[in-house]
């Protein structure tokens, strides 16, 4: 090993402390990348290969019922490649040992599937026996969580009569790699599944032999889905069609985009500000070890060193602690990307998903990274290759410190002393402490921009389920019944109140812009749900005219007083200019409001209901739940506790675990920053430190002057930090709402004293980390020597 | 030993009993200082001789509260200074010493009236800074900060931040060490002007055996140890001083 290498290591360990806080936001830096962008590839990639694999249809329609031979027809549209009809319904499932009732969605399978579209994986087990008319493959979530194995049973309300089925597999399918239940938002693991039946078993139950009622389309490569959708709706208009659609609409695959531009927007933001910050200590600590080495330099000139190979030298310093940091940070990575990964594969049914590892990536990350720290010796290095042997060998000249403040405050107040040494330091190195504080204020961002999602979080969950959706319960019929029903519903046992709904779907749109929703009708005198606004007044269901929530409202570019265009997808289908009364808040998904009979009025069907909302005596529930059961016609009954049950787990899965490991990574640049800058800091003013203590200051007196400067850093960093976690909080908001799903921007005073509180404690840890080495100062070393 | 100012316990404002200290360098002991006894009597001015490595200057760190004695005693007036912890070490170095050393030890992003200042923001009775400086002939460079004096002058203001606390006990160590002899002398005036008007008692080290002649008495360290102390019977004063 050569000298200089010598040196290099025996430089590493004397620093070592400085190295492991450069290497430790480099490693965040890393790791958030690898995070990031390797679980979007893996996601991504899975999915595509998922989808090219089981032949994952391109564009979805459902009818009524309209005649196998329409499928030929179809097939002849131009740009379609193939086509898929199947039988698709809801229905009520009794789970053994399972008081609350679940429901599945029944799927056809053809008996020859070769040809088909979303095609099954199967997970175990095998598929049922064309003959069989009692077995069923069921989806793989569904099955883990109600413990279903081969054999296991399962009744299923067919049509008004209950069948036993057996299951002989368990399997998954492009369509529903994210399974929920139609109308609700977040998966409902052990309460609604997929089952697959044998084809003639789905069309004898519902009376559609030689028919379906859901169909599926694959497109020719370069194909234009809008006119295939724009040609098939015209087809399947006569067979009660109800509006075809593209994959951007399909629930599983909508649900996948937003998840992975989520990731996108995570992976767009972190990574940068880390490699920032880790560019800037590096460029802090080399300009102070090369000042400390100036003679080093010099000495090594002089004998002959050329100013590239000592330029090399410190370049290759720092690459040994980018070294370090890709190293912490590809194992942090991918260990956090493969749990991160596995999380995904509770919520995603895929056949395989593991963590991209994938060369390019690793290759990339280390190499953004050491390009980060490179870019940030430049200038240090370069200083460094310049100096002349001779200007080398010569002590530095003193610092020439100016009297900046004099003139302007020294006459209004007069400062202790030491508060001037520590003005007067922190302004003789302006970059320095401007690095710092941006560096800081950074962090102080990540905190402010990741913890105000939990107030976000909770303000959903308040908004949505203590101030408007107040029910205890609600129950869906299948299909519409009379009005009556819901006098029915209120005398079964337990149902304290119940008001009436009806849910239409509907094509909504303004000008070229179209989206498929569900229109609410309810009585105006309705009390157990209410609509709000932004402000969280309430609004009134209107005589006539429409309520649109402000996600659709921006979504279609309209405003209160415009007009819409509502196609209802079922009874008259007559397109209707419907006026916009007003806009309401909503963050889950896309809604839209009438009053029931203005609703009812828009299909001319008379006075049909598609539910009931009921509070419930909680002591009676199980009662209700068994009379349900019993009587499977009157519908589905989804429990309010048991959506905001799934709500909170499923965000704290994804939403919570982030931001752990936010905070962490926040904390470890606070760390980063101020222990750098206090070692730095007390390099170049330990001698001045001593001193002090020979005149009789006392530790904690001399202390004051590195905590007076980490303090002086962090305040004025707060500040700017708020401000720019305000717009990553903006950012966020707008870089995760999806049509299923938007955040309300409240940002709570609490949110920028925790961020604040999370780095003033790392500040002042690292600070009381160096403040150790004041103690410890020699004074009579320090009195022996020269500067 | 009789001589003036009398030899009187009351007037003894520092003494030794036996101060030792030890270095432990491996397997060897290095013994820095050997049971020195000594009294210094208030006012007085003293000047210490002795070959490099005697203990001349782990004696005044010793005496000055910078660092921890072995072994054997020391006492400032009444108070046992040998023993005490960091806390009361500093207290005493706050209260009732100056410190003089070779490289000024000045705070570089201070002027030489706020370098003084520093001191006597935490001293009990300090003078007013311009005062100190007035008093070492700086009152036209008070603006200046470090980088901008000689070093002659960078000596002076350390010598006014010395004494602006108005201590009993003002030690120098090689305080002209970095000085050319013209300066040298400047700053030799500035102690024995301080000496006298103030009555401070001075201690000082020195390599040069010229500096002698300004001294009430000259202690020779070799070894250790006190090899001998004389008693100036006729003074001088610091600008007839010349090497
Ligand atoms: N920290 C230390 N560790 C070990 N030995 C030490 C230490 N400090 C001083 N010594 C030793 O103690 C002895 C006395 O040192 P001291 O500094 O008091 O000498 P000095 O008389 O001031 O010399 P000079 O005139 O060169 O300044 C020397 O032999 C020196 O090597
Ligand atoms: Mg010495």
């Amino acid at each position: 090993m050569s000298a200089l290498h010598i040196k290099l290591f025996r430089e590493m360990r004397r620093l070592w402390a400085q190295v492991l806080a450069i290497a430790l936001v480099m490693a965040a830096g890393v790791a958030t990348l690898l995070i990031g962008v390797g679980t979007y590839q893996s996601l991504d990639q899975t999915r595509n290969a998922y989808y090219q694999a089981n032949r994952f249809a391109d564009v979805f329609a459902t009818v009524t019922r309209a005649p196998r031979s329409v499928l030929q027809d179809i097939a002849d549209i131009d740009g379609v490649l193939a086509v898929d009809g199947r039988i698709s319904k809801i229905a009520l499932a009794d789970i053994e040992g399972v008081e609350e009732p679940a429901s599945v969605l029944l799927v056809s399978l053809a008996e020859d599937s070769v040809q088909g579209l979303n095609r099954l994986y199967l997970r175990s087990g095998r598929l049922p026996e064309p003959s069989g008319a009692t077995e069923a493959v069921v989806s793989e979530i569904f099955a883990e969580a109600n413990g279903f194995r081969a054999g296991s049973q399962l009744k299923v309300v067919m049509n008004g009569a209950q069948r036993q089925l057996t299951l002989v597999g368990v399997a998954l399918s492009p369509d529903y790699v994210y399974a929920v239940a139609p109308g609700e938002i977040m998966p409902n693991e052990g309460r609604f599944g997929v089952v697959w039946v044998p084809e003639s078993v789905l069309a004898g139950a519902y009376d559609l032999s030689g028919a379906f009622n859901a169909v599926s389309v694959r497109l020719l490569p370069g194909a234009s889905e809008r006119e295939v959708i724009a040609r098939l709706d015209r087809l399947l208009a006569p067979f009660g069609g109800q509006g075809a659609y593209g994959r951007a609409q399909q629930t599983s695959h909508a649900y996948l985009d937003s998840e992975l531009m989520q990731l996108q927007s995570m992976s767009r933001v972190l990574p940068p500000v880390f490699l920032l910050v880790a560019a800037f200590l590096v460029n802090m600590t080399l300009t102070r070890l090369i000042a400390l080495e100036r003679e080093q330099i010099g000495l090594l000139k002089a004998i002959g060193y050329s100013a590239w190979s000592i330029g090399w030298h410190y370049v290759e310093f720092v690459l040994l602690i980018a070294v370090l940091g890709i190293a912490i940070g590809l194992a942090l990575g991918t260990w956090a990307g493969g749990a991160l990964t596995e999380l995904y594969a509770r919520f995603y049914s895929f056949p395989v998903l593991v963590f991209s590892r994938e060369p390019s990536l690793y290759l990339i990350a280390g190499g953004t990274t050491m390009a980060a720290a490179v870019l940030g010796a430049l200038r240090a290095v370069r200083a460094a290759a310049r100096l002349p042997p001779a200007v080398a060998m010569s002590p530095p000249a003193p610092p020439a410190y100016r009297n900046l403040l004099a003139g302007r405050f020294g006459l209004v107040i007069e400062l202790r002393k030491t508060w001037v040494m520590v003005s007067r330091h922190l302004l003789h190195w302006p970059w320095r402490t401007a690095g710092g504080v941006i560096g800081l204020a950074l962090s102080v961002a990540v905190l402010v921009g990741s913890l105000w999602s939990v107030g976000g979080v909770d303000y959903m969950i308040d908004y949505t389920f203590n101030r408007t959706e107040r029910q205890d319960a609600t129950i869906n019929f299948l299909g519409t019944r009379p009005a009556s029903a819901a006098q029915a519903v209120e005398r079964l046992p337990g149902v304290l109140a119940a008001e009436p709904f009806r849910a239409l779907g509907v094509e909504i749109g303004s000008g070229h812009v179209t989206r498929r929703i569900a229109i609410i009708g309810r009585p105006a005198a309705a009390s157990l749900t209410r609509l709000l606004d932004t402000n969280l007044t309430r609004v009134d269901i209107p005589e006539s005219g429409l309520l649109l929530t402000r996600s659709l409202a921006d979504i279609l570019r309209v405003g209160p007083g415009d007009i819409v265009n509502i196609r209802p997808l079922e009874g008259t289908r007559q397109s209707r200019p419907v006026h916009v009364s007003a806009l309401v808040e909503g963050y889950l998904g896309l809604g839209a409001y009438m009053e029931l009979g203005a609703l009812q009025d828009l299909v001319a069907e008379g006075d049909q209901i598609s539910g009931v909302n009921v509070s419930v005596d909680t002591l009676m529930q199980d009662a209700l739940f068994a009379r349900l059961k019993q009587t499977p016609s009157l519908g589905q009954i989804s429990m309010q506790t048991v959506a905001l049950q799934q709500f909170r787990a499923t965000m704290a899965q994804n939403l919570y675990v982030m931001i752990g490991v936010l905070v962490s990574l926040a904390g470890i640049i606070a760390f980063g920053v101020v222990y750098n800058f206090s070692r730095i800091s007390l390099s170049e003013q330990g001698r001045e430190m001593a001193s002090l203590r020979v005149l009789g200051f006392t530790r904690a007196e001399v202390s004051t002057l590195l905590l007076a400067e980490i303090a002086v850093l962090t305040l004025l960093a707060q500040p700017l930090g708020w401000a720019l976690g305000f717009l990553v909080a903006f950012g966020m908001v707008e870089g995760f709402s999806s049509e299923i799903f938007t955040m309300p921007f409240v940002i709570g005073p609490e949110v920028f004293a925790y961020s604040s509180l999370v780095v003033m404690t790392a500040a002042l840890v690292s600070g009381l980390i160096v403040r150790r080495r004041i103690d410890r100062l020699d004074m009579i070393a320090v009195l022996k020597t020269r500067e | 030993m009789p001589n003036e100012p009398a030899d009187d316990a009351r007037t003894q404002l520092l003494r030794t009993d036996k101060l030792t200290k030890t270095y432990a360098m491996g397997s060897t002991t290095v013994v820095a200082l050997d049971a020195v006894d000594f009294a210094a009597h208030a006012g007085e001015f003293i000047v210490i001789l002795g070959p490099s490595g005697s203990g001349k200057s782990t004696f005044l760190n010793l005496v000055g509260g910078l660092d921890m004695a072995t072994s054997g005693q020391a006492w400032f007036r009444d108070q046992q200074i040998t023993g005490l912890g960091d806390a009361a070490l500093t207290r005493y170095r706050r209260n009732s010493v100056g410190f003089v050393f070779q490289f000024y030890n000045l705070v570089p992003s201070l002027t030489a009236r706020e370098n003084v200042k520093l001191v006597t923001e935490i001293a009990k009775t300090p003078m007013r800074a311009e005062e100190a400086l007035d008093m070492v002939g700086l009152a036209d460079r008070m603006d200046h900060f470090p980088a901008q004096l000689s070093g002659g002058e960078q000596q002076r203001v350390a010598i006014a931040r010395a004494i602006a606390k108005r201590p009993d006990l003002l030690l120098c160590d090689e305080p002209t060490g970095a000085l050319d002899s013209k300066t040298g002398i400047v700053v030799l005036e500035a102690l024995t002007k301080v000496n006298a008007e103030m009555g401070t008692t001075t201690l000082v080290i020195t390599h040069n055996a010229a500096i002698r002649t300004i001294a009430h008495r000259v202690v020779s360290f070799a070894d250790g140890r006190i090899a001998s102390i004389e008693r100036n019977a006729d003074r001088q004063a610091a600008a007839s001083v010349r090497w």
